[in-house]
């Protein structure tokens, strides 16, 4: 009996190794080391030099527009995500024809198998002069710019996260009683009543999944906003990309890494505590 | 090992079966062993290095058959490449940069893997003083000859003199203008900055690098361009702001806005300039007449080189005048080897943006090395850019 209790937990501790050391060696010891850099100093010629201070966290004012341009594009980028994608999944999920679903779906998930660069890319000749404004100057209708614009911004994040938001609502769409509807409509509700009663309601958490994983990827984003805003409007995003690799101030941009992963948890701890809150379930486990 | 569409696809049953039946009677097709066992790529790796498949020029010494580059966009012949490979057997990998910043970055990382990087004049003290760099050997560079260097440009590369760098070209940065859209001709860094808030509005864009927009913005005023100033950055400061609403970009990567039409204003280095008014003649290159940056770009070979026979090799053999010239031709900037400017075609040389006159060089500064590293004016930057 007790030999076979330390042949189980023997038997999980191989099963889990692997994992726990790439969860270690990846995960763990990066963020210690920007935690340690955190309370460093910036050496003169730039990088890190070992010291304990707080002065990198007094410096995040420093940054405060980048925290608050951040803390407004990730829900309204999120937000335009979601107003596209909630149709879309409820199409799939629930009208689509069967032998047609697994195309569709598919659909959406290919362009995702390309880099987001590429795409980002192939959206600035779409929007720039020589893409649609030159086909506008065709039909009469001159000098019109799209690229660098805040509507670029943002139809690039949508066409970036979008099969990451259509995913899970699908997920929980899909998994929804029909019977739930059915009973629904017996009881007299209209469709419109039955929609937000059942289906939203029992949809939430897969809107909560999908809404803070595009979220919390657009706490990080910095590419769209160069490539597709002009680099006119800046995010902690791009504040990090400047401190590592231009002025080479690692200790603060660690200071403002940290602080952008304390957000990120906070974002998920409340996303979930809303979806059991109102649906009385958890979201989706997709992460 | 991926042969076609079908490999990935689960095996049919006939298939299958016709297949064991080939393996048990030991019968196995060529390609099929030789992609399952493995033993094709093994063969080809053994072939070069036991020097079945030869090297020629380089047989003596052991080259590898890849290395990495890190350089700047659009800046060599691609052909180039292509050529040291037939030579020599080395694969160049090229890695692309934005500025010497982000090379720093990653140099100072460690383990970047490159054999050869093209750092620019400012940076090179800064690379021997983190120790990241050391003195080349020059018996490794017979195509190198200092004698044919103008010195003007090159002394830089050279520390208490031991050379650490050689150089690879140098230039100027000024501003590039659609001509054809803002028709109002412009001679200085101040008429920049006023049709930007005017004429160019919303078509102006200035590089994302403290360096030269800082630098630019001095000038307006007739500071110098390496100023670190406290007053003289807050000018600086004021006007950068007061242009920041006007601006189509804050941006390094110009050529495609510029290109496009969607730009028609933009600082500019002289090499980006050449191609673009080689490509489209409407866009003129302007160089400020109050002044602003002179610059050299130098090959140097890191410290922690991964393959430095074949760094010495490739940077022998772009010091030879003939691979330099063509160098020179595809990317449009100006040599600083006498050798080079004698190969040059007469256009090139007569071409005032490569070669400008006299009295508008002698205004430039090139930038320092501590301008570069200054810690204010990377947070005047990031001010800028966060307004």
């Amino acid at each position: 009996m007790h030999g076979n209790i330390l042949r189980k937990n023997l038997v999980t501790a191989l099963l889990l190794g692997p994992a726990t050391v790439w969860l270690v060696v990846f995960l763990v010891l990066p963020f210690i080391a920007i935690a340690v850099f955190s309370v460093g100093e910036r050496a003169p010629e730039g990088g890190y030099q070992a010291a304990f201070t707080l002065a990198q966290y007094a410096n995040l004012p420093a940054r405060a527009t980048a925290f608050w341009n951040t803390m407004l594009l990730a829900p309204v980028g999120a937000l335009a995500c979601l107003l596209v994608a909630y149709p879309v999944a409820y199409y799939l999920a629930l009208r689509a024809p069967a032998r047609w679903r697994l195309i569709l779906l598919a659909l959406v998930v290919i362009p995702f198998w390309t880099s987001l660069l590429m795409r980002t890319y192939a959206w600035m000749y779409i929007l720039g002069g020589r893409g649609i404004p030159a086909l506008l100057a065709y039909v009469g209708i001159e000098d019109v710019r799209l690229i660098n614009t805040p509507g670029a911004v943002l139809l690039g994040i949508v066409y970036g996260y979008l099969p990451l938001m259509i995913l899970p609502i699908y997920v929980s769409l899909e998994r929804l009683d029909r019977r739930l509807l059915e009973a629904s409509a017996d009881l007299g509700a209209t469709p419109l009543s039955t929609f937000l009663g059942v289906t939203l309601k029992l949809s939430l958490p897969g809107v909560m999944t999908g809404f803070s994983l595009v979220m919390i990827l657009l706490l990080g984003e910095y590419l769209i906003p160069t490539l597709l805003g002009g680099g006119k409007v800046f995010f902690i995003g791009n504040a990090l990309v400047d401190l590592f690799l231009q002025s080479r101030n690692w200790p603060f941009g660690s200071a403002i890494a940290i602080t952008l992963v304390l957000v990120s948890v906070v974002v998920l701890i409340a996303a979930n505590r809303i979806s059991t809150r109102v649906s009385g379930a958890r979201q989706v486990d997709l992460i | 090992m991926s042969k076609s569409y079908r490999d990935g696809l689960p095996i049919s049953p006939e298939k299958f079966v016709d297949q064991l039946m080939r393996l048990k009677r030991g019968s196995i097709g060529r390609r099929d062993f030789l992609g399952l066992t493995g033993l094709g790529i093994a063969t080809a790796v053994m072939a070069r290095e036991l020097g079945i498949m030869p090297t020629p020029a380089f047989a003596a010494e052991s080259l590898g058959d890849r290395m990495s580059i890190a350089t700047w966009p659009n800046y060599h012949d691609p052909q180039t490449f292509e050529n040291f490979k037939k030579d020599t057997g080395v694969a160049v990998e090229v890695n692309v940069f934005g500025s010497n910043e982000e090379m720093l970055a990653k140099l100072q990382a460690g383990a970047s893997g490159w054999s050869l990087f093209v750092p620019t004049n400012y940076t090179i003290s800064t690379y021997k003083k983190l120790g990241i760099i050391e003195p080349l050997e020059m018996a490794k560079l017979p195509n190198f000859d200092g004698t044919q260097e103008d010195p003007r440009f090159t002394s830089e590369g050279t520390i208490d003199g031991a050379t650490y760098a050689v150089p690879k070209n140098w230039g100027t940065t000024g501003f590039a203008v659609n001509t054809k859209k803002l028709t109002k001709p412009m001679t200085s860094w101040k008429e920049f900055w006023d049709t930007a808030m005017a004429e160019g509005d919303s078509r102006t864009m200035v590089h994302d690098y403290q360096l030269t927009t800082i630098g630019n913005a001095l000038k307006y005023y007739g500071f110098s361009f390496n100023s670190l100033k406290q007053d003289e950055l807050a000018k600086a400061e004021e006007l950068l702001l007061k242009v920041k609403p006007h601006l189509f970009a804050v941006s390094s990567d110009y050529q495609p806005g510029m290109r496009a039409g969607d730009a028609w204003m933009t600082m500019c280095w002289t090499n980006d300039g050449a191609q673009l008014h080689r490509d489209i003649p409407d866009i003129a290159y302007v160089l400020g007449k109050e002044g602003g940056e002179i610059w050299t770009d130098f090959y140097a070979i890191p410290k922690d080189a991964p393959n430095k026979p074949a760094g010495y090799a490739l940077l022998n053999y772009l010091m030879n005048p003939q691979v330099a010239v063509k160098e020179h031709l595809a990317n449009g900037a100006p040599s600083t080897d006498a050798r080079v400017n004698k190969l040059l075609p007469k256009e090139v040389l007569d071409n005032p943006i490569l070669y400008p006159a006299a009295d508008l060089l002698t205004a430039l500064e090139f930038g320092a090395a501590a301008t570069l590293t200054d810690p204010g004016r990377a947070e005047l930057m990031a001010r800028f850019k966060s307004a």
